[in-house]
């Protein structure tokens, strides 16, 4: 017989585990509050990872990362930028722990380079003449976007139902075990299916959190006290790629020492503290300070970069010991499987927590493999042998992006962003005028993303890249507002333009100098000057009595216009 | 040879241009220098006074910002009160606080901005029969209170009763005119409204700019065959109804614009407006080039592309000269007295780093918090401390170091580059650079005033 298995958590974790139940046979549902890739996901830092950063501290998660960075390479090659990556050692930093470093990539099997400061130099111009040497590990870059829609995708191929927009508001608990999952929909799936509201129960005969961060959320509607180790991390984001290689600083406590090129840009973080709530943390200056000082000691020019953004993302992390942790940094990448029938009492219920995004297949084995095990089903793990969909032929991933209503910010500009669609799309009746300048976004690929995610900005933003450029919206977002109108009223294409406007604005401010508070005034100039948008009497700004103004002098206008 | 006058005006905008036109007026000879001209094609063309009074946050008290997003009804239902739309800039005058540039000078610097205003833009501008603001509708979709505006404009004012078409044009995608008669009607505006996008210049490259739509209107060029005026009246015409004027983005031309709008008129047989438009604004080109020939009828000579790079003083209290720099040889300009005039943070006349913002030329002190997250608050539409960044002037438009004492002896300031004004939400821009710009022109000409 069939079972039939609901795994929670449209991120990668939760995508590559609805891939491997799948392929080994399980009825599977998988249930996303928001789109894919919109929790942890899809706010990384892009990083995989050799293991070298854990070589030393954490050599568990090392292994892992190192052998799943080779599996990632054969199954998902197209999700990958080969950058390789420097651990660079600057005037003062110990030699005892760059040996240390050294010594441990060995013992992890991480392959590693030493080099000069010269020659890191020759390969990274703008590094810091500080350099004294470095260690060239196999470091990358990787689109969690397009990893995490290419699972989705295998899931459906084998048989997986997936619901994005689909939050989960209950587990269903009958005699101590979990035999559903109560659904309320926050809006149409990706196939345009159900409403907002809308509740539904899923029944399953097993069910795996694959919820990272909310894991402890989620357990707790099962009645289970799980208690994760989450902790916070600052990207910052530039507009110009000034390395090419992943740089690490080889230090023993390197919070906030990664510098990671995607496409024309560089990611600069990330920090590592503790929250309480991932959806409720404080984002804080000094932590885009601490981004910039530790990326410019390495590579001085990227102070001098334009900052566009900056975002946050919560790590899932878990401690086994937390009595012997002393600081969130110390909390292990290694990620757990926890029965709840063993831990709590609560049958039916599986919680794969911590981990790295590099990390994210193994997860999804182990979790699977312990569904197996419980409901005695033999079946052997494939993920590991077939490539992902698109690994030979790009397109066939960018067409299930574009199912899936979504868009790859990475991948976006250096590959044909419609591929087989392209004709489809961009052949429109009428003139097809760019209406994204800054990221050369033209009407029929917004209308296409308006087809597909509605009066949506924040969706439309990510199908397209529209408003993520340097002005951050303040010349395209009522473009974009306008685009949305007659498809839907004007009331709902205003609230578009205020929504997206407001959303810009809370990654926008955490880099307000420079450049960047020039654009933010002048898109203050453009939007509250001009358009009146802060004071709209349109939609509930302060009411208006026309006959006291000025109604101007029509009939001298009427005379003078029409006197010939 | 020394390069010399007695008054210099550091800055091309709105402010520079009007400040040494004040100061010439006043008999001093004046010289302009600039690194480029005005901002002004990013603007309206609009001349605004004072449309609202916006409440003023109290200041955050360590207020934390998270990662929860908040809905966009609920910053929007959030946000401080306004008074306004003001009927009158100065009946919200007595209102703002003691350090707006308005409290600082007193209305009547502003009804002497507006009266050298009109007399420059001569017919090219109304709004001077009245202290009324007009109400205008432009690409927001939305009316906006003024006190000047083009003539172009004029029979677009939402107090105007008649039935009203906007076109658009579908290659253009600033905004769709369906959906900006949808919106003014949500604005209960009082008169009936309709919306069409046409088909026009369709020849044209897809991303053709605004400037391209003007240039074909202002020649006649044919275009597929027909000339443009033609062709647009064709297009037009079939969406004009009952109504009796048509409002167009404001692109119908540029030089001879009064004579485009007034034989899209006859063809059509209704009053024709312009909508004012974002960059590159038409509205603003045009008034940037009256402003540039008005400056040149008053004698003043004037340099573009000429940075002013820093300053000499050998006391630290009375410049002796400016640096400008004239394509990498730095070359000193004298003056008995100086005008800044270099716009705020769009037009470079303040600068920031991470740590502080500055005025770059003469470190004017720009009175500003320590923590940049202090510099912002969390609803972009809120009571940003940023938009009112600048230096601080006294009542003769001198500005003052963190003391309270002038910085120099000799030294003005008008326009953006001056603090204290959100001049984006009050709706005051212009008011602002035209006010300032009167008394720091008067009295550097003459200080003894």
């Amino acid at each position: 017989m069939t079972h039939s298995v609901v795994v929670i958590g449209g991120g990668a974790t939760g995508t590559g585990t609805a891939r491997d139940l799948a392929m080994r046979g399980f009825d599977v549902t998988l249930v996303e509050r928001g789109n894919l890739t919109e929790g942890t996901t899809g706010r990384t830092h892009g990083h995989l990872h050799s293991g070298g950063r854990y070589a030393v501290s954490d050599q568990e998660s090392a292994v892992d990362c190192m052998q799943e960075n080779r599996i990632l390479h054969r199954i998902a090659g197209h999700c990958i930028e080969d950058t390789g990556g420097l651990f660079v050692q600057l005037e003062g930093d110990s030699d005892e722990y760059f040996e240390q470093k050294l010594q441990g990539c060995a013992e992890c099997d991480i392959p590693t380079e030493v080099i000069s400061g010269e020659e890191a130099r020759r390969q990274e111009p703008h590094l810091t003449k500080r350099v004294e040497r470095a260690i060239r590990v196999p470091d990358g870059a990787i689109d969690p976007f397009r990893l995490c829609v290419a699972n989705a995708a295998d899931a459906v191929d084998h048989g997986a139902r997936v619901e994005t927009h689909a939050e989960v508001v209950d587990l269903v608990v009958e005699d101590d075990r979990v035999t559903g999952v109560e659904i309320e929909r926050q809006g149409p799936n990706y196939l345009g299916e159900g409403q907002e509201g809308q509740t539904e129960i899923i029944e399953a005969d097993y069910v795996v959190s694959a919820t990272g961060a909310w894991a402890g959320q989620l357990a707790a509607m099962a009645g289970v006290d799980l208690d994760m180790a989450i902790s916070k991390g600052a990207m910052v984001v530039t507009n110009v790629r000034q390395v090419d290689t992943v740089i690490n600083r080889c230090l023993p406590k390197g919070g906030g020492d990664t510098i990671i090129p995607h496409e024309t840009t560089v990611l600069l973080g990330a920090n590592d503290d503790p929250v309480e709530d991932p959806d409720d943390y404080p984002e804080e200056q000094w932590e885009v300070d601490m981004m910039i000082d530790i990326a410019s000691e390495m590579v001085p020019i990227v102070s001098e970069a334009r900052m566009i953004r900056a975002y946050w993302g919560v790590r899932p992390l878990y401690d086994p010991n937390p009595e012997s942790t002393k600081e969130s940094g110390d909390v292990t990448r290694n990620y757990f499987v926890l029965d709840h029938a063993e831990r709590d009492g609560i049958e039916g219920f599986t919680s794969i927590v911590g981990g790295k995004l590099t990390t994210y297949r193994e997860m999804a084995e182990s979790a699977t493999d312990h569904v197996c095990d419980v409901l005695g089903v033999d079946a052997t793990c494939r993920t590991h042998e077939e490539p992902l969909p698109g690994s030979s032929d790009i397109s066939v991933l960018e067409d299930r992006m574009d199912t899936f209503g979504l868009r790859s910010p990475i991948a976006r500009r250096s590959k044909q962003r419609l591929g087989d669609r392209a004709p489809e799309v961009l052949i429109t009746e009428g003139p097809n005028p760019t209406v994204c300048e800054c990221e050369a976004v033209t009407r029929a690929e917004v209308q296409d993303a308006v087809d597909e995610v509605g009066a949506d900005p924040n969706g439309i933003r990510l199908r397209t890249r529209a408003s993520m450029g340097n002005c951050q919206g303040g010349l395209c977002s009522h473009r974009i507002s306008a685009e949305i109108y007659p498809k839907h009223d004007a009331i709902t294409a205003r609230d578009a333009l205020d929504q997206l406007y407001q959303e810009r604005w809370k990654g926008q401010r955490h880099t307000l100098w420079g450049r960047q508070l020039s654009q933010a005034m002048l898109n203050h100039l453009l939007h509250a000057t001009t358009m009146n948008h802060d004071a709209d009497p349109a939609v509930g700004g302060p009411g208006v009595d026309y006959d006291a103004f000025d109604s101007g002098r029509t009939d001298a206008i009427a005379e003078e216009i029409h006197g010939d | 040879m020394a390069i010399e006058s007695e008054v210099l005006v550091v800055g091309g905008g709105l402010a520079g241009i009007t400040s040494a036109i004040a100061a010439a007026r006043e008999g001093a000879d004046v010289r302009l220098v600039c690194h480029k001209r005005t901002s002004l094609r990013q603007a309206s063309g609009l001349v605004d006074g004072l449309g609202y009074v916006p409440a003023r946050n109290e200041p955050r008290e360590a207020a934390e910002i998270t990662q929860r997003r908040k809905d966009f009804r609920t910053v929007r239902a959030e946000r401080g009160s306004y008074t306004g739309p003001l009927v009158s800039p100065f009946e919200g005058v007595d209102e703002l606080p003691a350090d707006h540039p308005y409290s600082i000078l007193g209305p009547e610097a502003l009804r002497e901005g507006l009266a050298l205003f009109d007399e420059l833009t001569g017919d090219m501008y109304r709004g001077s029969h009245t202290e009324r603001n007009a109400l205008v509708p432009t690409f927001g979709g939305t009316v906006k209170p003024t006190a000047r505006y083009p003539r172009a404009v004029e029979a677009g004012l939402a107090s105007d009763s008649r039935p009203m078409a906007v076109v658009g044009f579908r290659s253009l995608v600033d905004f769709d005119a369906r959906m900006v008669a949808d919106t003014l009607e949500l604005a209960d505006v009082p008169f009936a409204v309709t919306g069409a996008e046409v088909a026009f210049a369709e020849a044209f490259p897809d991303d053709a700019k605004i400037t391209r739509f003007a240039k074909a209107l202002e020649h006649d060029e044919p275009i597929d065959g027909t000339p443009a005026r033609q062709a647009l009246a064709d297009a037009v015409d079939p969406h004009v109804g009952e109504a009796e004027r048509v409002g167009f983005p404001a692109l119908l031309g540029d030089d001879n614009t009064a004579a485009v709008r007034a034989d899209l008129g006859d063809r059509l047989g209704v009053d024709v407006f312009e909508i004012p438009m974002g960059p590159p604004s038409l509205l603003g080109l045009r008034l940037e080039d009256r402003l540039y020939e008005a400056l040149d009828a008053e004698g003043v000579r004037f340099q573009t592309g000429t940075p002013v790079v820093g300053y000499e003083s050998s006391d630290g209290e009375r410049i002796e000269s400016v640096v400008v720099d004239h394509k990498g040889r730095e070359v000193p300009y004298h003056a008995d007295r100086y005008i800044l005039a270099t716009g705020g943070f769009v037009g470079k006349g303040l600068d920031s780093d991470r740590q502080r913002v500055e005025e770059p030329v003469f470190g004017c002190h720009v009175p500003h918090p320590e923590d940049r997250y202090d510099w912002f608050v969390d609803d972009a539409f809120g009571d940003h401390p940023y938009a009112r960044f600048g230096v601080r002037p006294d009542a003769s438009m001198q500005p003052l170091d963190a003391d309270g004492k002038p910085e120099f002896t000799n030294l003005y300031a008008a326009g953006s580059v001056v603090g204290g004004a959100d001049v984006a939400r009050e709706k005051s821009a212009s008011g602002v650079s035209l006010s300032t710009a009167v008394v720091a022109g008067r009295m550097a000409a003459d200080p003894t005033q």
